[in-house]
């Protein structure tokens, strides 16, 4: 507003040139090289995630049509039969993926109920003081290398679970011990997510509730979670897709021999398993075992892509959201 | 001590030798004054000084700011609400607040009105506890038709008369409002205006404001606060009738902040 009348009330400068600094009154474009540059560069990082995408979605699509294709495999054995065994010809992908959904199961019902309340006290009932001190030791887990944690199952969990459930319940390669551990090293990424989403709640909402006389559990529960829902569901779909995908705790500790059980204390290889054990050894290019590693590698990527719709269907629908 | 000599009954909250320190800074020293009975008393003042500060002590908000500490009492009906066996909560039922900007919960616009009467264990008939709370903060007729719509979609104006209908539905006996009319446009300040007027009859109103037109035209009472002279902490340097601040001044300081004269 001032600025105009000010500008207005100015004399006009159209008769003479304006006396500035750099010298030029020309309005035309001028080229700027830095700008093009710096704008490709931001451009190439953005292809450069698509472009994987679709290189992965090439190399598993083209690997997997040849395993399809195979007239020693039928799509029916593949999609409705529980019976995995490569070296006879058999291939049914639910003996992989059912002890890859035991085993991502357990992981959750440890990781979901500890890993919100971790985080509804960090966000809502901590001091500054106690946070700042326990959401970066949180984060430690996080960094911890899964080999470390396949060993942690295989040598210290499973021992437990044997003491308590006897050594004839509980085999020594089990999706209990994996399932288990693997809830514990996904934990923190759900807390720290969870925590930063209900962080973000504006203050204001927090004080509407408490004004109205609601307690601290109810403003948590009630006011500040259905903000974050959002984000709280992000952070449970990327923790089952870690558990989805998770590969090292389960080779060591789960076993190596597909079986399909529902049973968690029984040896069962999981996808990631199977894919891991089979690229480690010496299966010959081009064979059908080699195809297969590929259309289970499909079978993943189709998996954690109907995760990330559900997700986005989920938040679309429930989220409540807030200014 | 001076709380017996006070507490009369005559007054539904007083505030006594209140002191309020955020950290070691103290932001609000030696307020005293008292708020009477289904009226309006307008606490005005320069930005600063500490006006939200005190009126947040009311139903203990401060609680929340973890550096600030309360000192002094703060009687509700005679009971000290900053006792040690008190319970904020319990406080907080009592005594509603609504804030600067509105703030409704991301809910339908009927569960912004019926979670807190939920919370606090209403048995009643819900629908028509949401109606009257609506009614009363006349929103309703605004609302009527869309009682199933996000809190969010409503304009400034019946965002904030919302809030107040939420604050009405858990039937509070005071009400304290934080510059209720600062982010609303002059339309939607007099229906608030308005509406305060009709709440009187049934609540006790607090009422923060900047705008000395406003506490003018709607308090019974007025709490004039300005910093002290070391300009550290703010106080309450004159309560009188609305009327007798606007016109006739006891304090020079308070004249001169009424009359535009500030210095």
């Amino acid at each position: 507003m001032t600025l105009q009348t000010e500008a207005a009330a100015a004399p006009r400068l159209t008769s003479e040139r304006p006396q500035n600094f750099y010298g030029r009154t020309s309005l035309s474009k001028r080229p700027r090289p830095l700008e093009s540059l710096i704008q490709s560069f931001l451009f190439l990082c953005g292809a450069l995630s698509i472009a994987t995408t679709l290189g992965i979605v090439y190399v598993l699509g083209q690997e997997s049509l040849q395993f399809f294709t195979n007239p020693e495999v039928s799509l029916t054995e593949f999609f409705f039969t529980t019976y995995w065994q490569p070296e006879a010809g058999e291939y049914g992908i639910w003996a992989l993926a059912n002890s890859t959904f035991i085993t991502s199961l357990i992981a959750m019902c440890v990781a979901v109920p500890f890993g919100l309340g971790a985080a509804v006290y960090l966000s809502e009932y901590a001091s500054p003081h106690a946070r700042n001190f326990l959401k970066p030791t949180l984060e430690i887990l996080a960094g911890v290398p899964t080999v470390v944690y396949g060993y942690f199952a295989l040598t210290f969990i499973t021992p437990i679970l044997r003491a308590v459930f006897g050594v004839e319940t509980v085999e020594i390669y089990n999706m209990a011990s994996a399932g288990l551990v693997m809830g514990i090293m996904i934990l923190p990424l759900i807390s720290s997510m969870s925590e930063d989403a209900l962080h973000a709640v504006p203050r204001s909402l927090r004080e509407a509730a408490f004004g109205l006389g609601a307690t601290r559990f109810e403003v948590s529960t009630q006011v500040v979670a259905p903000a974050a829902l959002s984000g709280v569901t992000a952070a449970f779909i990327l923790g089952v897709s870690r558990a989805v995908g998770e590969t090292m705790i389960v080779a060591i500790a789960a076993g190596s021999g597909s079986l399909f059980t529902f049973n968690p204390f029984k040896a069962a290889e999981t996808m990631t398993g199977y894919i891991a054990r089979l690229s480690g050894g010496d299966v010959s290019y081009a064979s059908l075992q080699y195809q297969s590693i590929f259309a289970v590698g499909l079978m993943l990527f189709l998996v954690t892509l109907v995760l990330n719709i559900i997700s986005r269907r989920i938040v679309a629908r429930f989220r409540e959201v807030y200014e | 001590m001076t709380n017996s000599q006070h507490s009369t009954g005559h007054y539904l909250l007083e505030a006594h030798n209140l002191n309020i320190y955020y950290g070691t800074h103290k932001a609000v020293a030696d307020v005293q004054f008292n708020v009477e009975r289904h009226k309006i008393t307008a606490i005005i003042g320069p930005s600063g000084c500490g006006k939200s500060t005190v009126l947040r002590a009311f139903n203990r908000m401060n609680d929340f700011v973890p550096t600030c500490r309360v000192e002094g009492d703060v009687l509700l009906d005679g009971q000290n609400l900053y006792a040690p066996d008190v319970d904020p909560v319990e406080v907080r039922k009592r005594i509603g607040m609504v804030f600067q900007k509105p703030n409704p919960f991301p809910k339908t616009i009927y569960e912004n009105v019926a979670w807190g009467a939920r919370i606090n264990g209403f048995k009643g008939n819900m629908d028509e506890l949401v109606e009257s709370a609506l009614r009363g903060a006349v929103v309703w007729d605004d609302v009527k038709d869309n009682l199933h719509k996000s809190g969010l979609s409503l304009s400034g104006g019946q965002q904030q008369r919302l809030c107040i209908a939420r604050a009405l539905a858990v039937q509070p006996e005071v009400i304290l409002m934080d510059e209720p009319c600062s982010s609303l446009d002059p339309i939607a300040t007099l229906k608030i205006e308005e509406l305060m007027r009709e709440l009187k009859e049934r609540y006790t109103i607090v009422i923060v404001t900047h705008n000395m037109q406003q506490a003018a035209r709607v308090s019974d009472t007025t709490a004039m606060m300005m910093l002290t002279d070391d300009r550290q902490s703010g106080t309450v340097i004159e309560v009188n009738e609305t009327n007798t601040i606007f016109t006739r001044p006891k304090d020079q300081r308070t004249e001169d902040y009424v009359t535009g004269r500030f210095g």
